[in-house]
């Protein structure tokens, strides 16, 4: 593996009276995609520009390969950094804003030459050299900042919302392209972005933010099939959350009394049970269940064990209909405040013919092994 | 169309407006006579002006001397200034940015005036130097304004790129901020020359004898009466500028675009 291993200790910042940063601390192992995902504001555009070496903290410590370096100005960081609005030089040509790093450190011109133009080969570029960024669209535009910044072969390549000025379908687009670079040039990635999409689909860790302070750290998995708190588990896809107090546990199940609903079932993993994730009888929790791991059906069905399964009656207020997905939006009878997110997946041919319609009644379940507790955090 | 027939006597009349003083002006260089009544054709006053005008000529390469030297002074601090205020943060830099731009609603003659009391108080007597520096000071916050608005434009996180890809600050300066601000920093330079050639208020205050430029000079020369070698003189820079604006035109783009 290439690239260097990234360490955070105690940062903090304050801008004014804003506390931007709280004892921020994380580990970024070499060579990794590593993401920092958070809501705008939360503070992970500051760390980058920390790391970068455009801000500097009120406190704490970042080691690159175990190497402090927030006593070196930006110039002299083994760190290049992929600009929100791209910020290519305008006066220069795509060949010079890709040759302006190597120019610096006064390379030859053949070496210049071939440098630049595998970069522009990696990022598909060629052909585009004698351009000014002014002539080129937003996707070459990214292809530049990104060769731009990769000809300096650095330790570690941060990424501020490098997709967020382009359109869906591009974005999506530059994201494997981004990933496929990343495998091939093996350096450490930073990325800084508040789509949970964009993170969950490339990352190798991903660090969930939220008013300045780092709330989970945790490979894609483990952000979204088992969020820290109620915010992760919001912020990261959807969620059905039922807020209850926990009433026994007894071995893997946890049951937990919600008013006025009942007792849920949730099983929980054997660790997640012991530690600082205890859910003993008495305490406040929260259930999440990702409206995916909801079934739907007319009929209640039959043969399920109960101790393993919820289920409910429910009245149909709303279906989407998405193309690949239907996402309903139900209430369970005398429960109104209840209203759940169900997404079907459409697995073979859909018709709406025999389906669920709006105003329908149904049957809603889910397995005990799908909902996850999370802590409330009395205030 | 009786829209259009409006609008394009509107035109004329404005051109005849704006450009009949000048018609009358020339048309009088080539006149025979020294007085306003026309005798006949002649270029005896442009005769007299290339061969019996010494003084006139010596103002000229003041005035042109003045405006190369103190624009080029005043488009180098300014710029440096205006990339100072624009990038940097700093203590009173609101009130730093109001006083440089001060000089612009303040009057002339105050101007004027209060250089006049500060040369004779520090005692500086030598004419053009004075000239030089007054013309700097005025010039000063034209240039701060148009390159402030210029470099408002651009998008600080071009710096950090350039200073993310190893370029130290002074490099930043030369091969970023520079370039990119060129175009302005150009039209600030050629608006400076213009204020400068054109200045006679200020002028006149802080001018010696013997250091005068062209507009001071030319005003001494009419208070002793019109001489129709003023006219001569008239229409030689007239086509002297309109020969440069002509020649400068794809200048003129290069500065507008971009």
């Amino acid at each position: 593996m290439k690239g260097s291993e990234v360490r955070i200790e105690g940062i903090d910042k304050h801008f004014g009276d804003f506390h931007a940063l709280k004892n921020v601390g994380v580990d970024i192992q070499k060579g990794e995609f590593f993401s920092l995902l958070g809501p705008s504001g939360c503070g992970k555009t500051t760390l980058l520009r920390i790391i970068a070496g455009f801000e500097t903290p009120s406190a704490g410590i970042v080691y690159v390969d175990g190497r402090n370096i927030l006593p070196l100005p930006p110039n002299r960081r083994q760190v290049n950094t992929i600009f929100q609005n791209y910020a290519l030089f305008p006066h220069l040509t795509v060949f010079e804003n890709v040759a302006f790093a190597l120019r610096l450190k006064k390379y030859g011109k053949q070496e210049i030459n071939s440098k630049v133009e595998e970069y522009l080969n990696l990022t598909k570029l060629t052909g585009q050299e004698y351009k000014k960024p002014a002539q080129l669209s937003g996707g070459q535009k990214q292809r530049v900042a990104i060769a731009r910044a990769l000809v300096n072969e650095p330790d570690v390549l941060l990424l501020d919302e490098p997709l967020s000025a382009l359109d869906a379908k591009l974005r999506q687009h530059m994201l494997i392209e981004l990933d496929m670079i990343h495998d091939k040039i093996g350096i450490t990635f930073i990325y800084v972005t508040h789509d949970q999409q964009e993170a969950l689909s490339v990352s190798d860790h991903i660090a969930v933010m939220n008013e300045g302070r780092i709330v989970q750290v945790g490979n894609p998995t483990e952000i979204y099939e088992s969020p820290a708190d109620i915010f992760v588990a919001n912020f990261i896809g959807e969620a059905n959350l039922f807020n209850g107090t926990v009433t026994a546990v007894e071995g893997e199940m946890v049951w937990v009394a919600v008013e006025p609903l009942g007792i849920l079932k949730v099983t929980m993993e054997p660790g997640d049970l012991e530690g600082t994730r205890d859910f003993k009888p008495g305490r406040r929790v929260s259930i999440t269940v990702r409206p995916e791991k909801i079934n739907i059906s007319l009929e209640k069905p039959a043969d399920l064990p109960a101790d393993a399964f919820n289920f409910f009656p429910c009245a149909v207020d709303e279906v989407i209909y998405n193309g690949f997905q239907s996402k309903f939006f139900v209430t369970i009878p005398d429960f109104a405040r209840f209203t759940l997110k169900v997404f079907k997946q459409h697995m073979s041919y859909y018709s709406t013919g025999s389906e669920i319609n709006w105003k329908d009644k149904a049957w809603i379940w889910w397995k005990a092994d799908d909902a996850y507790l999370v802590e409330v955090h009395d205030a | 169309m009786k829209k259009s027939r409006f609008s394009r006597i509107v035109f004329f009349l404005t051109l005849i407006f704006l450009f009949m003083p000048l018609i009358v002006l020339v048309v009088y260089a080539f006149n025979e006579s020294k007085n306003m009544s026309w005798t006949g054709f002649s270029l005896v006053w442009f005769q007299r002006l290339f061969t019996a005008s010494r003084s006139i000529w010596r103002a000229f390469w003041n005035s042109i001397l003045i405006a190369l030297s103190s624009a080029a002074t005043a488009t180098a601090i300014g710029t440096l200034g205006a990339i100072g205020i624009n990038w940097y943060s700093f203590k009173l830099k609101k009130y730093v940015q109001t006083i440089s731009l001060l000089p612009l609603i303040l009057p002339e003659i105050i101007i004027g005036v209060s250089m006049l009391i500060f040369f004779v108080g520090a005692g500086l007597h030598l004419g053009l130097l004075r000239i030089y520096i007054a013309h700097t000071t005025f010039n000063l916050p034209f240039v701060l304004l148009v390159l402030m608005s210029r470099l408002d434009e651009f998008d600080f996180s071009i710096i950090e790129a350039a200073r993310d890809l190893g370029a130290r600050e002074h490099q930043t300066l030369l091969k970023v901020i520079i370039p990119m601000a060129m175009p302005g920093i150009i039209s600030a330079f050629l608006i400076a020359v213009t204020m400068s050639l054109e200045d006679f208020v200020i002028t006149s205050f802080v001018s010696g004898p013997g250091s005068s430029t062209l507009p001071v000079h030319i005003y001494s020369m009419i208070r002793t009466g019109v001489s129709p070698v003023v006219n001569a003189l008239s229409v030689v820079l007239l086509g002297g500028t309109a020969g440069l604006v002509f020649l400068m035109r794809p200048f003129f783009k290069y500065i507008t675009h971009e």
